[in-house]
């Protein structure tokens, strides 16, 4: 800021201008002051992790740095055959300081990822190297395991040389690096995470298409009643957004499991037979409808604060020249809230897109979204680099979302309130 | 082409929201083809319910509303063809000028090209040629009223209705507005209800005034009528300035009757009295009242100046007279010889005829 001053003062040195920058200065530091606080929290809780997030989903250090002999070995090797001598007698020094340390199973667990086998092979070296002598370690690796003699296997650890890498994006697509370098999908039986991509699309669309259709009415009827009802109708949508996620999410449970309340009332009024109760949860529609209702506010108060500034004499307007109630509201009252729809449905989709506990509780296998997948290798399988691309997958995803509206809609048609 | 007398005709309507108050208290008013006829009145009187009874926007509690002889009050608002000017415009913010006039032509099916001549007609009417393509937000609100007024006008309709269209306007616009919206209803000959509860505006535009007070129209006359010949005291002192003293009638004869003042007796112009005793509120317009009055006028009396207030084009006096202080006198500056100062003592004179015995307040 001091440079700007100067240069002011060098171009055209106007005191006027000068004492003018220097108050407007004390103002903007003012102002930075009062808004700094939050921009650490942000920068601490947000720009942090998702950094660290961005860095773990392509960080592959941890290979590169058990195994830096073999890799300084291996830039000769054109993968073409089994490397030399040279290749193995780094691996075998690289390895014998990994099982001094004890971190050769960690070994096994990374190279697994990266081709099924490695287990079994490396514990089997483990136990076969105590009695390794000096000398020729292609010949004694290689007569450990007929695996350790495939040129397959020594290209799947080249593969891990480079310390950072994309493997994981390609295998969140259900893709991966083959032998010959080439990005190619797994077979169609093991494709779970596309099947996963699709339907959390398909679900968050149809759950913002239900909120819509939903929530227009009741935001037009908030915005056009007198306001001691309205107000009682706010409390009622508002009432959701105070009880717990988990409170709703079980009550849902109780409604819609197979001897429900919904399932006894339908079976009451012989809409359906007691012994062929449909399956309400545990599956999509399970998930359709918990998240909908949960996600309904999202799409309530944006259109109901873009309903609120639209005069009602407009409507009357479009009356009083002559067209019908629908011609006035499809071409003048509709066109209006747009903004409103606009900001419901980004706001929806993109909550919806990334949720998690309901359809974790209600959605049974078919139900479930790729949230659940980032979780399930966040605890279960601890793979957090895996955990991290998807989770960035899912945040550029949303990221892609935002510039398409933004180019169709045009993000200054958008109305939060 | 003989104009029709009942072109419009409210038929003993009522209208209540809540069931306990009635807003509209049967409403009998015939508007004439081709008239301008303002609906003036207090906020609350309910004449803006009565524009909206006529749009269809709301329906009578009893009673019928004819338009052209037809019963209206089952007809929804967009098959009346009434056009209608809103208060604050009601132009379509997401429309250019030229789709905001061309909803109504394309609701009704009109081929574009005639359509356009329509558009084209009615702007130059409001003096807005090359304005089609703005968005109203662009436009100042002088000429968001005027694309409001071309609006409702280009459809042709027989009627149309404004309600306080000019309120969001600053006053010099709003008075060069009136004698534009005054001409275009000359030049095409539409019947215009207009509500406002602005009496300079009524009285500049309209053909004939219906006061509204308390759900009643009070008195249905022409402009000049209505400030020369107020029938009660309600539009007397609605409309224009008035003095007014209260007092009790102590005599009637030959259309004239003595009133009892507290301290004095003036002679008055019988009008809602009948009798003797009957009590009364009396009301003068200040430019009827004279200082240093000839002998011809039948009312005399003296008083004594409280204020001068110099107006440019008038200075107006306040008089403490016959126990009124609050008796204002309009008096032209040029009769700069008159000895106005504070705190003297003047003769004032008016004309027992000026002076209307009304009912009292």
């Amino acid at each position: 800021m001091s440079s700007e001053t100067k240069q002011i003062l060098t171009t055209d040195g106007i005191p006027l201008e000068v004492s003018l920058k220097k108050a407007e200065r004390k103002n903007k530091i003012k102002a930075f002051l009062l808004v700094a606080p939050l921009l650490f929290f942000l920068i601490i809780t947000y720009v942090f992790p998702i950094g660290d997030m961005l860095f773990r989903s392509v960080d592959d250090k941890m290979v590169t740095q058990m195994l830096p002999k073999t890799f300084k070995a291996m830039e000769n090797w054109d993968g073409q055959e089994l490397p030399d001598e040279e290749v193995f007698a780094a691996f075998h020094e690289d390895f014998i300081k990994l099982v001094e340390d004890k971190r050769e199973g960690k070994l096994s667990t990374q190279l697994n990822y990266t081709k099924n086998g490695f287990k079994s092979i490396i514990k089997k070296l483990r136990r076969a190297s105590k009695k390794f002598e000096e000398g020729n370690y292609k010949e004694q690796i290689m007569s450990v395991h007929k695996r350790w003699a495939d040129v397959e296997y020594w290209r799947a650890i080249q593969r891990r040389a480079p310390e950072f890498t994309g493997q994981k994006y390609l295998k969140g697509m259900d893709m991966y690096v083959n032998e010959e370098g080439k990005i190619v999908s797994v077979e169609e039986d093991r494709r779970i995470h596309r099947v996963l991509w699709l339907r959390t699309l398909e679900i968050a669309f149809f759950v913002t298409v239900f909120c819509f259709l939903m929530a227009y009415p009741i935001a037009h009827l908030l915005a056009t009643l007198p306001m001691k009802y309205s107000n009682l109708l706010m409390i009622c949508v508002l009432l959701p957004f105070w009880t717990s996620l988990l409170v709703r999410t079980a009550s849902w449970m109780i409604l819609l499991q197979q001897q429900g309340i919904v399932n006894d009332f339908f079976v009451g009024i012989g809409l359906v037979a007691d012994d062929n109760r449909p399956e309400m949860m545990y599956n999509k529609t399970g998930s359709y409808v918990a998240m909908t209702q949960i996600l309904l506010p999202f799409m309530v108060l944006p259109l109901y604060s873009v309903m609120k500034t639209i005069s009602p004499s407009l409507m009357r307007a479009g009356k009083s020249l002559g067209g019908t109630p629908f011609v006035a509201f499809w071409k003048v009252y509709f066109p209006l809230t747009i903004p409103g729809i606009g900001a419901g449905c980004l706001l929806v989709f993109i909550l919806a897109i990334g949720y998690y506990i309901t359809p974790a509780l209600v959605g049974g296998a078919s139900g479930t979204l790729i949230s659940n997948q980032i979780a399930f290798h966040m605890k279960s399988t601890l793979d957090w680099s895996f955990a991290s691309a998807m989770g960035l997958m899912l945040l550029s995803g949303v990221l892609v979302i935002y510039w398409l509206y933004n180019k169709i809609v045009g993000i200054d048609n958008i109305k939060l309130g | 082409m003989a104009l029709k007398k009942d072109f419009v005709k409210f038929d003993k309507v009522d209208k209540s929201y809540d069931g306990k108050v009635l807003v509209v208290k049967d409403l009998q008013l015939d508007i004439e083809e081709g008239e301008f006829v303002t609906m003036l009145g207090p906020s609350g009187s309910g004449k803006t319910t009565c524009l909206m009874m006529l749009a269809g926007f709301e329906t009578p509690t009893n009673g019928e509303i004819y338009l052209d002889g037809n019963a209206i009050s089952s007809i929804p608002p967009h098959k009346r063809g009434i056009g209608m000017v809103f208060q604050n415009y009601a132009l379509f913010p997401h429309m250019t000028v030229y789709e905001n006039l061309a909803f109504p032509l394309r609701v009704r099916k009109i081929p574009k090209d005639e359509a356009d001549k329509k558009i084209d007609k009615a702007l130059s009417m409001v003096s807005l040629q090359g304005f089609a393509q703005r968005m109203p937000g662009q436009l100042s609100g002088g000429q968001q009223q005027r694309v409001a007024v071309a609006r409702s006008l280009v459809f042709d309709p027989q009627l149309v209705l404004m309600d306080e269209p000019l309120g969001a306007l600053d006053k010099n616009l709003r008075e060069s507005m009136q004698y534009e919206i005054k001409h275009i209803h000359e030049s095409i000959g539409v019947t215009v209800v207009y509500v406002t509860h602005d009496q300079s505006e009524a009285l500049t535009m309209s053909n004939r005034i219906a006061v509204f007070n308390d759900g009643k129209v009070q008195q249905l006359s022409s402009p000049d009528a209505l400030y020369e010949k107020p029938v009660n005291s309600f539009v007397a002192e609605f409309i224009g300035e008035n003095n007014t003293f209260a007092g009790e009638v102590s005599d009637i004869s030959g259309g004239k009757c003595k009133v009892k003042l507290a301290n004095a007796e003036i002679l008055a112009n019988p009008i809602s009295v009948k009798g003797k005793g009957e009590k009364t509120t009396v009301s003068l317009r200040p430019e009827r009242a004279l200082i240093n009055p000839n002998d011809k006028m039948d009312n005399i009396h003296s008083g004594k100046i409280e204020e001068v207030i110099y107006h440019g084009d008038h200075t107006r006096v306040r008089i403490n007279l016959l126990g009124n202080s609050e008796f204002i006198l309009k008096v032209p500056n040029s009769s700069s010889n008159l000895d106005i100062k504070l705190g003297n003592d003047i003769k004032i004179g008016w004309n027992s005829e000026d002076a209307r015995a009304l009912d009292p307040k």
